[in-house]
């Protein structure tokens, strides 16, 4: 073997891999640009079905929904999942905290199925109108969880003496909790908010239960008319849902990445004076 | 006692002689217990203002638990903490006149140097100017006035050690508690450091609490060290009663190193005792201690009190014994030797190397006397 270099075996395993994660990508993307109505059929370059896609007011419709419902949900599920992972990495001895932090996880595993059923018949039983409303309720439901546990980890390795400090320097335990405490977590807290939005954005078999009528999303919109034959505008909407998901994990990664250069850079900095 | 006259070597200050002096911090019959753990065991501890207490202990003897008592983070199972006659039962850490200077420094990582150091005056709702003045005069005692505007992790070790400890002072506590102040620093930094703090304590006027296992650490700054083990006090006094005349055996093996041989006592008079070790030494001492017994206590006497010669010495017959150089180690500005003496028993010999060549070169295997004089050991009964 030549150490750190690509051995054959090597690259046709990468090639195999990255192929069969993204080749129906690439398909999907390559196909919104078809000119022809056939999906399968290349005819040649053309922007038209993204033309057409902006004067399609029922797809847009949904795309309005989904976004109105990600960012309520993200943000209710977001403040009720970091309550919940306080109150288990804090209140370690509570009565009931086992069985507490086994249903607070539980919905992680639940086959959606089971929990779009579920809140379907509550919904029924107390006789709510089923409409944009309950697909928020819904999806705060099972993104809480989610964000509970991005935000336990955090808390798990924070430093209590922090706190500690804060509070012996006079600040009242209110006061630390936003002080200290919130911008400390804040990064946790926010890549929650933004899991949460992603699978609201995603979800199409809880949204499928509990939505009614007037509060289609987009996921919902998609399946039904690809039941009716995939047509080149589908295509074209879902190339502009994976450039807005990839740009932002883009973005965030960059950001990332450059914070950590520069904390090291000052580290290292540190330590020469 | 002859053991008096060493103490206030380093600055007239010593009020728990005074009968009249009020204390400070009062801790009475503190215990503390976690589940079925007990960490501080009905412990009694009077300090005074102004005063440099340490306590001393290894880990888990219960140190740290009665400094975070003091701050208000534990509260005690059974007793009272006093601090100026008040009661602190119930009193929450934030309305506590004491402030903490953490191991890990507890540095808010979000917030620069100065806006550290700005905390604590603004909770106490000090006017923005005021904060400004006090935290330039923060930055300035400790000499970081160019780094006001980094974060914690854009500073040295050292310097967050600083930061810590100009947050801690920065609202004038009334008391400032130290948690292993220098355990993270590296032995010259802590050298250094000791001394700065030494002179912060005194011209804030400030009393010092501080919690350490570094028993030179302890011995350097404080006025007064409390020995801990398994949550009770061993022994509470000035470091030269402490290293000089401890008051059991368990102190006088856990401070430096110690000789301890244990005997009869023979003979006892108000200045002078004999004991009688094994059949071949006979110590002569002027500490006779005041216990009446005579079965079973140990005379312990340092390692740097004991002579080491291959010559005889001028009086044998008491202090003084013969054996062979066991095990030698050079340390540069001393010398430690174990002496095997006859009788099997291994006695420890510390000589200063005043001159570069040894006088009296000794090495492995050599025959050589011990012997020490009637003022170097005490007896402990305990």
């Amino acid at each position: 073997m030549n150490g750190g270099g690509w051995s054959r075996f090597n690259i046709a395993s990468v090639t195999a891999g990255f192929a069969f994660l993204y080749l129906p990508i690439v398909l999907l993307i390559i196909y919104s640009f078809n000119a022809s109505r056939l999906v399968t059929v290349w005819a040649g370059f053309s922007t038209q079905w993204y033309v057409t896609l902006w004067h399609n007011q029922a797809l847009l419709d949904a795309a309005w929904v989904t976004l109105r419902v990600g960012l309520v949900s993200a943000t209710a599920a977001t403040v009720l999942g970091t309550m919940a992972a306080l109150a288990l990495t804090r209140y370690t001895r509570f009565r009931g905290r086992l069985l507490f932090s086994g249903m607070v996880f539980a919905p992680l595993v639940m086959p959606e199925v089971i929990t779009g059923l579920s809140l379907l018949l509550l919904f029924v039983a107390l006789g709510v109108d089923r409409g944009m409303m309950t697909v928020t309720l819904a999806h705060i439901t099972f993104s809480m969880c989610f964000v509970a546990v991005v935000v336990q980890s955090r808390l798990l390795t924070f430093d209590r003496s922090l706190e500690e400090a804060a509070m012996d320097l006079g600040a009242t335990p209110v006061k630390t909790f936003f002080a200290i405490t919130l911008p400390v977590i804040a990064p946790a807290i926010i890549s929650g908010w933004m899991l949460a939005f992603t699978l609201s954005l995603d979800d199409l078999v809880i949204a499928s239960f509990t939505s009614g009528p007037g509060a289609t999303t987009l996921p919902m919109k998609i399946y039904s008319q690809v039941r009716l034959g995939v047509t080149p505008e589908i295509n074209a909407i879902c190339t502009i849902l994976i450039a807005i998901v990839a740009t932002g994990v883009l973005i965030a990664s960059v950001v990332n990445k450059r914070r950590e250069v520069q904390r090291r850079r000052d580290e290292q900095a540190a330590q020469r004076t | 006692m002859a053991v008096k006259s060493l103490n206030s070597i380093r600055r007239n200050f010593s009020p728990w002689t005074d009968p009249a002096a009020k204390p400070y911090i009062q801790f009475e019959n503190v215990t503390k217990q976690f589940g079925d753990f007990t960490a501080v065991n009905n412990l009694s501890l009077t300090i005074y203002e102004r005063e440099f207490y340490a306590l001393l202990g290894a880990s888990g003897c219960g140190k740290s638990t009665l400094l975070r008592m003091l701050a208000g983070f534990d509260e005690p199972t059974s007793g009272r903490i006093l601090l100026d006659g008040q009661d602190l039962r119930g009193v929450p850490p934030h309305k506590r006149p004491v402030n903490m200077m953490f191991q890990s420094y507890a540095l808010f990582p979000h917030m620069t140097v100065e806006k550290n150091i700005a905390f604590g005056l603004k909770q106490e709702g000090m006017a923005s100017a005021d904060i400004a003045k006090r935290v330039a005069e923060m930055l300035k005692l400790v000499k970081l006035e160019q780094f006001a505007k980094r974060k914690p992790h854009q500073l040295s070790g050292g310097q967050r050690q600083r930061v810590a400890l100009a947050r801690s002072v920065a609202k004038r506590p009334k008391v400032l508690l130290l948690d292993e102040p220098l355990g993270a620093l590296d032995k010259k930094l802590r050298e250094e450091t000791q001394f700065e703090l030494m002179d912060l304590q005194q011209d804030l006027g400030l009393t010092f609490v501080v919690v350490t296992h570094d028993q030179e650490e302890a011995m350097t700054m404080a006025d007064r060290i409390a020995i801990l083990d398994k949550g009770e006090v061993m022994q509470v006094a000035t470091p030269q009663e402490i290293y000089e005349a401890p008051g059991s055996r368990f102190v006088a093996n856990f401070v430096g190193s110690m000789n301890l041989f244990e005997g009869e006592v023979t003979r006892r008079d108000e200045t002078s005792a004999d004991i009688q070790i094994g059949p071949d030494l006979l110590i002569r001492t002027v500490n006779p201690g005041n216990s009446e017994r005579k079965a079973g206590v140990n005379y312990a006497v340092r390692p740097e009190k004991i002579r080491v010669s291959s010559k005889k010495p001028e009086e044998t017959g008491v202090n003084s014994a013969q054996g062979e150089i066991f095990d030698i180690a050079y340390l540069g500005d001393v010398t430690n030797y174990n002496v095997k003496l006859d009788d099997g028993r291994i006695v420890k010999a510390t000589v200063i190397n005043s001159n570069r060549l040894a006088e009296d070169p000794l090495t492995w295997g050599d025959r050589a006397w011990i012997s020490f004089k009637p003022d170097a050991g005490i007896v402990l009964t305990r």
